[in-house]
């Protein structure tokens, strides 16, 4: 391996680019905000988990650049840290010196740079003593860092499960306390009370957790793992050849229960949050169909969800502003779906022959042009232009009306159970192979007897068919909908989550939609963060984990394949 | 009557007049070869016989059936089937999905298994890499994937651009015996070659292309020894 070279340049460097992103979260007032989320009774909050995320992250990078041996991490991490911490400290020194202040007062300016947060910087302590500790802390963090990237991952991996567990319960204590408290018999009441004062994790309670959790991941890791009892690992072919062995059965048995229980154990809060993320898994499984498998990346996809909703809300409407047919909802969403396709294929002709960024900017203004005409006067007897389409009907299933984010939570778990069993299908299907060739090359796809316009339809098509039931029910669950409810950001958020779940993936596309549907819903009280924290999870996932969380088979060999060619090249070159 | 007929075609890019009147036929069971500098319109040539563009004027008919009506994919679906040049593989596909992409035309299931044990026949390398990724291959190799392939569909014509281009002279040969031997199996080869000295060497006649225009068309040994054809393609004063 080739050795990898820096200087104290390097990594003062790094260590500035930590600092500045220390300081950042300080200025826009994340860290004040944060820190009043205590995970951990008395000591760890949010904001302390903010503040030692940007010497994490740097340090990271620095160690993978830099570092090849133990004592070189234990150095990066060191120096990285440490010098993390200067534009934090020069800030309090600004903040707290009174020669300055009688100059000028930095809040004049930067209005979060408060007391609080200089105390935050400062672990409250004298200016100087508290400069100490920061750096003194950074430095600890940033060998620890370093030193976990470079253990055994037999050891990593159970402290990282350990760690990530133990913060997640403690951050949302409230939704576990709120699930606790649905369990029969006050049993669970009695847990939380165990688990939680006021509203955070105890020390005692905090290490527990842990320690289960690093033990049985470093349990499960230990034992044998054969192909088949490994972690939840269907595939379509195994399960239609050979059946299903017990294991799978009685997983398969428990994850169907779950789901089926789900709303009850939750709650009503949390069942609306698992309506928000399966609607978005509806639409995600449709948009991989087009990005994913046909490679058309179309950033107007929300205007199929807009089609959706708008069929089943005229259709269904009860108001006379409206020229509602005051059909019910079964009956309308069969038309909802079509309406949709027919557009998926009315804007798919026109962008056949584009590619790549040209097909994105015009299905991106597809996706705006619909919003416009919702809004417009000219349309407005039909579509009720700003005023948008009220009362639209709820679900009536064997007389039973559906209207709760609990009842709705079925519609949207069925919805998703059977797209995505028409995904699974499609992929494996002759057309799903007329896809992956035309994205691989459409010429010589075309050579080989592939009929591209038809293909490209289809996903068009497909695609726009599951949006447009995801439009449906979204229409039918919020009664009333509003042009301004089908905007960009819904393309935007339904493309990151199949990218960060990763292109091609249904388990991705799930996963995708509870990271960046999910967790905002139940952090709204930092939603004044939310495209931040989005951002940033988008750009260190590209330079982390390109390939997504789960990435599809075909994905994964591609970026394999990348790195075989590389270090053959470097082979050919080191030989000659 | 012949198998392939282009009759005096006229093929545009944009603007760009590329073929300006060629006429060219086929007859079954031949290998029958196109050779000109770079520029002088072979590969709009094929492309044009095999559907990927259209000529404004002229057809091109195979057993006496206009085929300028057919979509691209629908005339591999005539028997007509085409090595791009570049080779063109799938290079994130295995070399066996590979093939089987090729048999796409064809009902499935039928007589695939079989057809790919034919092709390891002829490509034994072939069979070795059949799990690996096709653009991590030489390009040898993946001149091999791309001519499988393309056998695959079960062509009775195969149109084939450039298979030599960017090879060690080693594997030249190897390539021009294979093509041999896909003829004697009875498929007919209609062959694009800048290595005219190769491609005249296996091939029963052959035409002279010129900035858009058949110059010359004659046998395989005429052309050999044909005195322009030495001096401007094979090299000889
Ligand atoms: N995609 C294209 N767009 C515009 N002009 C092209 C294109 N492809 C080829 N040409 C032009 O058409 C002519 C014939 O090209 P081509 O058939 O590729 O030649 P050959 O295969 O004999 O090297 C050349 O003048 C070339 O510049
Ligand atoms: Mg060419």
């Amino acid at each position: 391996m080739e050795e990898k070279t820096y200087t104290w340049r390097d990594l003062i460097n790094y260590g500035l680019l930590g600092s500045v992103v220390t300081l950042y979260f300080g200025m826009i007032g994340m860290l004040e905000l944060f820190d009043e989320r205590i995970l951990i009774t008395p000591f760890l909050s949010l904001g302390d988990v903010l503040l030692f995320s940007g010497v994490i992250g740097i340090v990271f990078f620095a160690v993978n650049k830099f570092a090849s041996s133990l004592n070189e991490a234990f150095k990066v991490g060191a120096v990285v840290g440490a010098v993390s911490a200067i534009f934090p400290i020069v800030l309090s020194f600004i903040a707290t010196s009174e020669l300055i202040a009688e100059q000028f007062v930095i809040r004049d300016v930067f209005v979060s740079v408060t007391d609080r947060l200089v105390e935050i910087y400062n672990f409250g302590l004298e200016p100087i003593v508290g400069s100490l500790v920061l750096i003194v802390a950074f430095a600890i963090v940033g060998v620890l860092t370093a030193l976990f990237i470079k253990t055994d991952p037999k050891i990593e991996r159970p402290l990282l499960m350990g760690i990530v567990l133990t913060l997640g319960i403690g951050l949302f204590s409230e939704n576990v306390t709120q699930i606790l408290g649905n369990l029969p018999a006050g049993i669970g009441r009695s847990i939380s009370r165990l688990l939680f004062t006021n509203k955070a994790l105890t020390i005692v309670s905090a290490l527990i957790i842990f320690l289960l959790t690093a033990g049985i991941t470093y349990w499960r890791m230990r034992r044998p793992t054969t192909g088949e009892s490994r972690g939840f690992n269907f595939s379509f072919e195994d399960i239609s050849n050979r059946g299903l062995n017990r294991a799978q059965m009685i997983q398969l048995a428990i994850v169907a229960v779950v789901l089926l229980l789900l709303p009850w154990m939750v709650g009503s809060f949390l069942s609306q949050v698992l309506f928000n993320v399966g609607l978005f898994i509806l639409m995600g499984l449709g948009l991989n169909i087009v990005v994913g498998y046909a490679g058309l990346l179309d950033l107007g996809y929300v205007a199929f969800f807009a089609f959706g909703a708008y069929t089943m809300g005229i259709l269904t409407t009860a108001t006379s502003l409206n020229p509602g047919l005051g059909l019910n909802f079964w009956t309308a969403l069969p038309f909802a779906i079509l309406i949709a396709v027919m557009f998926g294929i009315i804007l798919g002709v026109p962008v056949l022959n584009m590619r790549g960024d040209y097909l994105a900017i015009v299905t991106l203004g597809f996706g705006e042009i619909i919003r416009i005409l919702a809004l417009s006067d000219w349309l407005a007897p039909v579509m009720g232009g700003a005023q948008g389409v009220l009362k639209i009907a709820k679900p009536v299933f064997f007389g039973v009306e559906m209207g709760s984010p609990e009842t709705m939570y079925y519609m949207v778990l069925a919805g998703s159970l059977l797209v995505g069993f028409v995904a699974i299908r499609l992929r494996d299907s002759r057309l799903g192979r007329q896809w992956m060739a035309m994205r691989e090359d459409e010429d010589v796809a075309e050579a080989m007897g592939i009929n591209l316009v038809q293909t490209k339809l289809m996903a068009f098509a497909i695609g726009a068919a599951f949006s447009g039931l995801a439009g449906a029910i979204f229409s039918a669950r919020v009664n009333n909908i509003f042009p301004h409810s089908f905007n960009l950001l819904i393309s935007i958020n339904a493309l990151s989550l199949i990218i960060v779940g990763g292109i091609g993936s249904i388990p991705g596309v799930i996963i995708g939609a509870l990271v960046l549907v999910g967790l905002p819903e139940l952090l709204r009280e930092f939603s004044e963060y939310r495209l931040l924290m989005y951002g940033i999870l988008l750009i260190v996932m590209m330079l982390v984990r390109p390939e997504g969380f789960i990435p599809a088979e075909i994905y994964k060999r591609e970026l394999r394949a990348d790195e075989e060619t590389e270090t053959e090249i470097e082979a050919q070159v080191t030989s000659s | 009557m012949a198998m392939l007929e282009v009759n005096d075609i006229h093929t545009y890019y944009g603007n760009i007049h590329a073929l300006k009147g060629i006429s060219i036929t086929v007859e079954e069971g031949e290998i029958v070869t196109l050779i000109g500098a770079n520029g002088a319109g072979k590969t709009t040539t094929l492309r044009t016989i095999s559907g990927l563009l259209k000529p404004r004027q002229g057809n091109v008919t195979l057993w006496g059936e206009d085929i300028v009506q057919y979509a691209a994919h629908e005339v591999v679906f005539q028997g007509v089937a085409m090595v791009p040049e570049g080779r063109g593989v799938f290079a994130k596909l295995s070399v066996k999905e590979n093939l089987e992409m090729g048999a796409y035309s064809r009902k499935a299931g039928s007589g695939i298994r079989q057809d790919m044990d034919r092709m390891f026949a002829l490509f034994p390398r072939l069979e070795e890499r059949i799990g690996q990724l096709a653009g991590t291959l030489s390009g040898g190799e993946q001149q091999m994937v791309a001519t499988a392939r393309a056998l695959m569909a079960r062509p009775k014509l195969l149109l084939m651009d450039e298979p030599s281009m960017g090879l060690a002279p080693i594997l030249v040969d190897g390539i021009f015996d294979t093509i041999k031997e896909i003829n004697q199996e009875g498929t007919t080869v209609l062959l694009v070659e800048q290595n005219a000295l190769m491609a005249l060497s296996i091939a029963n006649r052959g035409y002279v292309l010129q900035t858009g225009e058949v110059v010359i068309s004659d046998s395989a040994e005429n052309l050999k020894v044909n005195e322009t054809v030495q001096k401007a393609y094979l090299g000889i004063d």
